[in-house]
């Protein structure tokens, strides 16, 4: 048991990593990475909420019947996102206004619903739980990374210490574009190191997504030529 | 009036959707491949996010206010859009069969899509009242697909560039055409 509980943490942070590895929720982690620390209160309110509900929806997964299962579970993890909202806007009003609309879009980010489907409801509460933390954690190191990245080229400091002076910052960094041309490098990196192992070249961002099977995207391309 | 448009042209063009607040970055990624199947998407997305906003401001302000529930927005929003948009689908396949096969596939995958929810909740936290809410989800779905409509005419062009990079093929530089989008969408700040 123990074993197994270890293993999805590996597995979330490294192997599956879902930022760097399978490149889900692109809209939070471009839109709050313009710093490390709007990085790390993103990530780490996601993990809160990823935690949360893979345990209910894994305890609750011999009762929700399966043909209404996605709005069981849509209800469950915004459920979870409101309380996050609530203790971030009572207890660290400045990180709740910094990240703003983007602490209740967390209901749409496709990572949790994801887990859930993929994971939480055919799996028991304690690997469920642990595969939240692995998962969340994972998600939480990529962004400070990209925040830290970010905030370095762009405002010469990190985590608010500044020690690059002003004329050698390049602001377009913590601007949006900066935050498409970082992905891009990210996604050509992992192409060309994918590429020595003869792997293909990644797709969409959806592509590998865990909810493949469910999500009406993957179909798009079939269903108009039929 | 001179305020309605300034929200919609605001909301298009100066703060558009996907390339300065990065909502729908899903369906911009992944419908952007052929011209016709953007504008088919683009039309689905103007639809639902205008009737969306009406009718999550009318329960906003008719039900949510006087009841002093509005902590539960979140929620019920997103209750709301999952359910017109089934909705949608049923009426259009009963009624309108052209429409629908036009609209009909791209409907599920709104669902999901963060800029719908995004504009409803947009739309509380700025205080508009109805009317308002109903032209800033106007404006923010006409700037969805302006931005949908113009990645795909580039992509259709980039597709077959043998000058790429090759580990920049796809995604990476439909990315970096993203990006230079979005600085020359900054020339439109000076508008408002």
């Amino acid at each position: 048991m123990l074993n197994k509980c270890i293993e999805r943490l590996y597995n979330g942070i490294i192997k599956e990593n879902p930022t760097f590895v399978l490149i889900l929720g692109m809209c939070p982690t471009l839109a709050v990475t313009t710093s490390a620390i709007n990085g790390i209160g993103m990530g780490l309110a996601t993990t809160v909420v990823l935690i949360c509900s893979n345990l209910i929806i894994s305890i609750l997964r011999n009762i929700i019947p399966d043909s209404v299962r996605m709005p069981a579970f849509i209800v469950i993890v915004a459920s979870f996102v409101t309380i996050v909202q609530f203790l971030l806007e009572a207890y660290v009003p400045a990180l709740n206004d910094s990240l703003g609309i983007y602490i209740p879009l967390i209901v749409v980010n496709c990572i949790i619903l994801g887990r859930a489907e993929a994971y939480a409801s055919k799996n028991p509460p304690l690997v469920s739980t642990f595969d939240g933390i692995g998962m969340g954690l994972g998600f939480t190191i990529a962004l400070t990374l990209l925040g830290a990245f970010r905030e370095i080229l762009g405002s010469g400091s990190v985590f608010g210490f500044k020690f690059i002076p002003s004329e050698f910052n390049v602001t377009i960094f913590v601007l949006a574009p900066g935050a498409f041309f970082v992905l891009a490098c990210l996604v050509a990196f992992k192409n060309w190191t994918g590429m020595k192992k003869g792997k293909p070249a990644i797709e969409e961002s959806c592509s590998g997504c865990p909810s493949c099977g469910t999500c009406p995207s993957s179909q798009i391309d079939e269903k108009k030529e039929a | 009036m001179k305020e309605l448009v300034l929200i919609i042209i605001g909301a298009a063009l100066v703060n558009n959707v996907v390339l300065s607040q990065f909502l729908g970055l899903c369906p911009f990624l992944g419908v952007s491949k052929k011209l016709k199947t953007s504008l088919g998407m683009g039309a689905a997305v103007i639809f639902v996010i205008t009737v969306s906003s009406f009718l999550a401001g009318i329960i906003f302000i008719g039900i949510l206010v006087p009841l002093h529930i509005s902590y539960l927005q979140t929620i019920v929003f997103i209750l709301v859009i999952a359910a017109l948009v089934q909705l949608v689908e049923m009426i259009l396949k009963k009624y309108s069969r052209p429409l629908y096969s036009a609209l009909g596939v791209y409907l599920p995958l709104i669902t999901t899509n963060c800029a719908v929810l995004g504009v409803t909740l947009m739309n509380v936290q700025k205080e508009y009242n109805l009317l308002f809410s109903v032209v800033n989800g106007l404006g923010v779905s006409v700037g969805f697909t302006i931005a949908l409509l113009i990645m795909a005419g580039i992509r259709e062009k980039s597709e077959y560039n043998e000058n790429i990079p090759v580990p920049f093929r796809g995604m990476p530089i439909t990315m970096v055409s993203a990006g230079l989008m979005a600085i020359a969408f900054f020339g439109f700040s000076g508008l408002i």
